[in-house]
């Protein structure tokens, strides 16, 4: 319980500081100070200032926008391309259907994610756009087999078979009875690939392949500090700061989210 | 266990198959013309003409897919644009950093994920559980480039224990190098650590409660006789197949790691190929990555099959 708190407490600080930002950051962004630049944390400037004379707080807050947008839409990709494939796989178990959708999972499964995402930004241009989906591919076979896996064991249940009886079809049966019922679980996983997706698209700015300038984002500002670090670590330590917490804020939520709502986990005690 | 085998080549051959046409379709069909891709916009009609006549471009898309495939059977990578040499020669050059830097990330995570996980197991709930499963949050949370730039910080700017960067070659001698990968190995271990440790944990936890640890118990083992001889051989099913998973992600990891620490290896060709649009060598090393991670995953399937007959069955 201790953890869900802690993780909702960061990952709302996390979000707020990214919807705060649309309103109202303590400077702007965009505004380059050369004169005032790598300055250590003051009152003025609470987390100092970058190798431009950007205030650093600030852009924090503006790249939380990059994080969430890309880290949120690859999530969707995930739910709306793997939940009905793991649906339709479970729905018709041990056919032609359900052996291609799962092949097809382990096949994306097995291959290097980050990698593929490079090759796809390459190919395409580095922008916020293509990480998503580079990062979106992944998620789908995920979704797929939670989803599979656990409407197979709702598929058992008896309000399945009354409403067999009822004269309900596999696809509404789905949608109305096993869906609702595997909700909790997609969103522990959603959780879980939120978080991801924030460290992937942190690794794919990084390397220069996330989203561009002027666009702020956290792994590039940790990319632009990595030559000027040795003399200014302020530039280096909050943003990394940053990606920790909101990454460590969403693993804690979703553990804490899944032991909350199935308590059987609880006592396993993963 | 035959079958077993016959069925899981089989699949390992059309995740090749499949590999191979997506990362073709990727590189070389969707950019449209790759030697435009490749020259850019100001190129000369005449240089376009002899880039494709040397590419081989003029060929249909699909004998240009098979004349790849055969070459790459053959161990022709093909021909580098920029580097004018064999690919699979640079690709050689840059392994001897490449490989022994997963190898030894690998080695450390086992070593740090396995007392990592055995601990809060066998004291669960204790400090020690508490402590050591706090540090293995954060270690899933920390961005290995990060916490690789911060290791710089201390231990190579502050402490001056290691260098900051680069490769003094193995020529320099066996303990130099190891030395230079030592801060990359470990900035590549630890996230990957921390998970293993938290499956062993919990796969360890689940044999525990099991009935035949209760029985050898009450033939009188201690907890600790019976974790060693028993859980600890059953948890290792699930943590191999991770352990199996991971080496995937300490390969796309060093890409980006051998990028902090300028090591000249795999990760810095595809960089150097990608700014340079060199697309052979691109499709060719990401080739090569590829197959590195499904044949390791396949002998992995085979490794645990071997110890557990009853996945022999279920193919």
């Amino acid at each position: 319980m201790r953890n869900l708190i802690l993780g909702f407490a960061l990952t709302a600080l996390f979000l707020i500081g990214a919807a705060l930002s649309f309103l109202w950051t303590p400077y702007d962004h965009t505004v380059l100070e050369v004169t005032n630049k790598l300055k250590p944390p003051t009152l003025a400037h609470p987390f100092g200032t970058d190798q431009l004379g950007r205030d650093i707080l600030s852009m924090i807050m503006v790249g939380a926008r990059t994080s969430i947008a890309v880290a949120i839409v690859a999530v969707g990709i995930g739910i709306g391309l793997g939940v009905p494939l793991g649906l339709a796989a479970a729905a018709s178990r041990g056919s032609w259907i359900d052996e291609v959708i799962m092949r097809g999972n382990d096949l994306i499964f097995a291959f290097p994610s980050l990698l593929i995402a490079i090759m796809i930004t390459a190919v395409f241009g580095p922008s916020a756009v293509n990480a998503i989906i580079a990062i979106g591919i992944f998620n789908i076979p995920v979704f797929a087999r939670v989803t599979r896996g656990a409407a197979l064991s709702i598929w058992q249940q008896d309000y399945i078979l009354a409403a067999r009886v009822a004269g309900k079809g596999t696809m509404r049966i789905s949608v109305e009875h096993i869906l609702p019922n595997i909700a909790n679980l997609l969103i522990v996983q959603g959780t879980i690939q939120f978080s991801l997706g924030i460290l992937a698209e942190a690794a794919l700015s990084y390397v220069g392949l996330g989203a561009q300038p002027p666009v702020p984002s956290w792994g590039r500002m940790l990319a632009d500090s990595q030559t000027l670090f040795m003399i200014a670590p302020h530039i280096t330590l909050f943003p990394g700061c940053a990606i920790v917490l909101t990454v460590l804020g969403l693993n804690l939520a979703g553990d804490g989210l899944r032991d909350l709502l199935d308590p059987r986990i609880r006592r396993a005690g993963l | 266990m035959l079958r077993y085998i016959v069925t899981r080549t089989g699949s390992l051959c059309l995740s090749l198959l499949v590999a191979s046409v997506v990362i073709f379709a990727l590189i070389e069909v969707v950019p449209g013309d790759p030697v435009a891709f490749m020259l850019g916009l100001n190129a000369q009609p005449d240089t376009v003409a002899a880039l494709r006549e040397e590419l081989g471009l003029n060929a249909s898309v699909l004998e240009r897919y098979f004349s790849w495939v055969f070459g790459l059977l053959q161990g022709d990578l093909g021909t580098s644009y920029t580097y004018r040499s064999p690919v699979s020669e640079i690709v050689a050059e840059r392994l001897v950093i490449s490989l022994p830097l997963a190898a030894y990330a690998l080695a450390l995570t086992i070593l740090i994920a396995f007392p990592a996980g055995i601990l809060p197991a066998a004291y669960r709930g204790r400090a020690a559980d508490v402590a050591v499963m706090g540090g293995t949050q954060l270690g899933v949370a920390i961005p290995n480039f990060w916490f690789a730039m911060i290791m710089v910080m201390i231990f190579a700017i502050n402490l001056r224990w290691f260098s900051a960067g680069g490769f003094p070659g193995w020529e320099a001698g066996f303990f130099p190098a190891m030395k230079a990968l030592t801060l990359p190995a470990i900035a590549l271990a630890l996230p990957q650590a921390s998970i293993l440790a938290r499956v062993m944990r919990s796969a360890l936890l689940d044999t525990l409660g099991s009935d035949y640890i209760r029985t050898a118990r009450a033939k009188g083992l201690t907890k600790g006789q019976a974790l060693r001889r028993h859980a600890l051989r059953n948890a290792l099913i699930p943590v191999l197949t991770i352990l199996g998973l991971q080496f995937s992600f300490l390969l796309a990891g060093a890409i980006i790691i051998e990028n902090v620490f300028f090591l000249p290896g795999l990760g810095r060709l595809i960089f150097q190929a990608i700014s340079q649009r060199d697309l052979i060598v691109v499709e060719s090393v990401v080739m090569l990555l590829v197959f590195a991670v499904i044949f390791v995953n396949f002998i992995v399937d085979l490794a645990y099959a071997w110890v557990d007959p009853r996945l022999r069955v279920q193919t």
